[in-house]
């Protein structure tokens, strides 16, 4: 099952992240994605690349969509799939995820996909197993088959990546799509810009690449995508911004602010949205302009992908 | 005196005038045009039009009308102790055109509704033009950011939270954050509450002979230099309010060095009384900061001398016989400024310690440059804010011949120079002194 081609243009035991990854291996993860965005489409959507192997999705967060994508993915190729969920009332900081995945360890999965609510969390589980882990999320830090979908969508409706202008507005500071994205945009050669609140933009966030705004129709002039984060409304009581009024009133996309936009330009919006706080109902729902249908469509199969070319690094035997 | 019925009077020539423009370092006898609601020319060799009115000034001092950027207008809410009108009659009479009232009211600023109740109420009065400043948090409670955003849309001009400092560093560094995304500026009352605890005048020796509790000046320093780590981290515009020690002023001259994006201003009480004042528990001398000691009164002139110190406003704060006559440490703080505030600064002339010029720059351009105002100058198609005023005219603080509507001035007894004969604004005069 070892591809000797694959494990050279892909060779890393884990997706932990985009940071590092080269413009060729992520081409590599959006060739292969494409490939299955057709089959998902047929009446018979497995093909059995991953008979007998094992995935746990082991989620320490709440997570309805991306979960079901993750085990979608893996049962379309065939592959053994049980989920996990960890309630938060039982999670003490690294001491359950260890011991969560060292008992694991011992049942010979063969993929991981993690979801926690601790950036670095990933890493961590990596380094105790003998598998391959997916980074389905960890705290602020990456979510990279996030980054991979998003990619993919822009890239079929584009027909590429470079040169691409990008806004990604909202909350940037504790979102890990954000920094998913960045990364993968900046290695693919798009321009990306953050449009927040300063509140909302991390320290230091020009040293990643980007152009901060803080004025909304400015930030917008000429971009080719709008990527919307969602907001929590939690963030109001840690005064990150005073009403979601204002909050909708300066940085909501509506029609007008839009308009800054290229003609052309489409929204994207990892879900799940939070209509009249960070988009204006109307435009998500918006099939001329909105490209969120798409985006979870190209999930799974950017999963499928990926689960395809970790499993082809995996040795035979353990220990070969 | 002051009534908004007339129409701004055709063509004005204000002749035989000292003209002097701060912004422009104008300082020339001459005649200064008003046309309409604008000045349409002034100068040395300015000639008065054929046909229009004649102000002859007799030699006396035109200037900007002054602009107070610190006035408790009791506005909504405390009507008992000072109402927009007795402001605007004080004000006017104390050649203010502009003044920028504290967000204190009740209801607190902290809503678009409120702000436009106090600009609508002002605008029909026309007198001194009114302009708001915004809560900086809700409620002015220092715990949850205002809608600071759509309060500036409304036309709040900068942001604070009155009276008090925020005492929470991470609900300030948020607020200056927040306010840094749209530009703009947050005053702070520079005390630590927890310091200043339940004292009520400068901790010292007087206090200690009066057994009154102290604030330490500390409580003024530490804030300062906290709060401008913060605006410094933010990257956000910052004014400190009635600055009364020299550590602080120290501490916003070294910020200045380094362009930081920091100015302050003072109070009249600051340079010109210490804490003495309270001499025998006088409650009219009960202020906010505290007045303080000698030295620390010194160094407020030396700021202001050497431009550390942007602004001179009058920190006015109404308060009515009941709040006052009361035992010391029972008693309101603060005190009336609105009609001392010009006399008492030209002290800072009189004294030899500043130029007219100077002294006026801090009440005109100087916190109008703060603000962001176009006001405070005289310039042409600039509004025809003016005050003719004597500064040589000498008169006794009388707190019962106030024309406020509260009297509790800390300046109470004292002899002064500088009367304002007219004061006009848009144009129209609102106010002529009698003869």
């Amino acid at each position: 099952m070892a591809d000797a081609a694959t494990a050279a243009s892909f060779p890393h035991r884990h997706l932990l992240g985009i940071e590092g990854l080269s413009p060729d291996e992520i081409t590599l993860l959006l060739d292969r994605s494409e490939s299955y965005v057709e089959q998902n489409r047929q009446a018979d959507k497995k093909k059995a690349i991953l008979n007998g192997r094992t995935i746990i999705n082991l989620f320490f967060e709440a997570s309805t969509r991306t979960r079901t994508s993750f085990e979608l993915a893996g049962k379309r190729l065939g592959g053994d799939v049980i989920n996990m969920s960890v309630s938060d009332s039982s999670i003490k900081k690294g001491e359950t995820l260890i011991d969560t995945a060292m008992t694991l360890n011992a049942m010979h999965p063969d993929v991981l996909v993690i979801r926690h609510p601790d950036s670095g969390a990933a890493m961590l589980l990596s380094e105790k197993v003998n598998c391959a882990v997916i980074n389905a999320g960890d705290g602020s830090h990456e979510h990279p088959t996030q980054a991979l979908l998003d990619a993919l969508t822009i890239r079929r409706r584009k027909g590429g990546i470079t040169g691409l202008r990008v806004a990604i507005c909202g909350d940037i500071s504790h979102s890990r799509v954000a920094r998913s994205n960045i990364h993968l945009l900046n290695i693919m050669g798009a321009r990306v810009r953050l449009i927040a609140p300063r509140t909302l933009v991390p320290s230091a966030a020009e040293r990643l690449g980007v152009e901060v705004f803080h004025d909304m129709i400015e930030g917008l002039k000429d971009c080719d995508i709008v990527m919307m984060l969602r907001l929590q409304r939690e963030r109001m009581h840690a005064n990150f911004f005073p009403s979601i009024r204002e909050y909708f009133h300066f940085f909501g996309l509506d029609y007008e602010k839009l308009a800054a936009a290229k003609p052309d330009a489409f929204i994207m919006h990892p879900g799940p949205m939070n209509r009249g706080v960070e988009i204006d109902s109307e435009v998500a729902d918006d099939i001329g302009r909105s490209a969120i249908r798409e985006q979870v469509e190209m999930g799974v199969a950017v999963r499928m992908a990926c689960l395809e070319i970790l499993a082809d690094n995996l040795p035979l035997t353990e220990g070969g | 005196m002051g009534v908004r019925s007339e129409q701004p009077p055709g063509v004005v020539a204000y002749v035989n005038a000292r003209l002097l423009d701060p912004a422009s370092g104008l300082d020339d006898t001459g005649t200064l045009i008003a046309d309409g609601e604008v000045i349409a020319d002034l100068g040395p060799d300015v000639k008065a039009p054929k046909g229009a009115a004649r102000v002859d000034c007799g030699g006396h001092c035109l200037a900007p009308g002054l602009v107070d950027m610190r006035v408790q207008l009791r506005e909504p809410g405390e009507e008992h102790k000072g109402t927009l009108a007795s402001a605007g009659r004080a004000a006017t009479s104390g050649g203010i055109t502009t003044m920028v009232a504290l967000p204190n009211t009740h209801p607190v600023v902290d809503d678009m509704s409120v702000l436009e109740f106090i600009a609508r109420r002002a605008r029909k009065l026309g007198l001194t033009k009114v302009y708001p400043y915004g809560a900086l948090t809700k409620g002015l409670e220092g715990k949850e950011l205002a809608e600071i955003g759509m309060l500036a849309e409304a036309g709040a001009l900068a942001f604070t939270d009155g009276i008090k400092g925020v005492a929470d560093s991470q609900v300030l560094r948020q607020a200056l954050s927040y306010a840094a995304t749209f530009g703009l500026l947050v005053v702070e009352h520079a005390e630590d509450p927890s310091l200043a605890a339940d004292g009520v005048m400068n901790a010292g020796e007087t206090a200690t002979r009066l057994g009154l509790a102290g604030i330490p000046r500390e409580a003024e320093i530490i804030m300062v230099e906290r709060d401008v780590r913060l605006a410094e981290l933010t990257g956000c515009r910052l004014h400190f309010a009635h600055l009364s020690t020299a550590d602080a002023i120290d501490v916003v001259r070294r910020a200045k060095a380094r362009s930081l994006g920091i100015t302050c201003d003072t109070a009249p009480p600051y340079f010109a009384l210490n804490e003495t004042a309270v001499g025998d528990y006088r409650t009219f001398a009960k202020l906010s900061p505290p007045l303080r000691d000698e030295t620390d009164r010194q160094a407020v002139v030396e700021g202001l001398k050497d431009g550390t110190i942007d602004a001179i406003a009058s920190d006015h704060a109404p308060h009515d016989e009941d709040a006052k006559r009361l035992p010391f440490a029972q008693a309101a703080f603060g005190g009336v400024g609105l009609e001392t505030l010009l006399a008492v600064s030209l002290e800072l002339y009189h004294n030899g310690q500043m130029t007219l010029l100077d002294v006026l720059k801090r009440l005109t351009s100087g916190p109008a440059d703060v603000l962001g105002l176009s006001t405070g100058r005289l310039a042409k198609g600039g509004p025809a804010d003016l005050v003719i005023f004597d500064p040589e005219k000498a008169w006794k603080v009388d707190a019962d011949d106030l024309l406020s509507k509260s009297k509790n001035s800390p300046f109470d007894g004292r002899p002064v120079q500088g009367k304002v004969l007219q004061t006009v604004i848009d144009g129209r005069t609102v106010f002529r002194a009698e003869e």
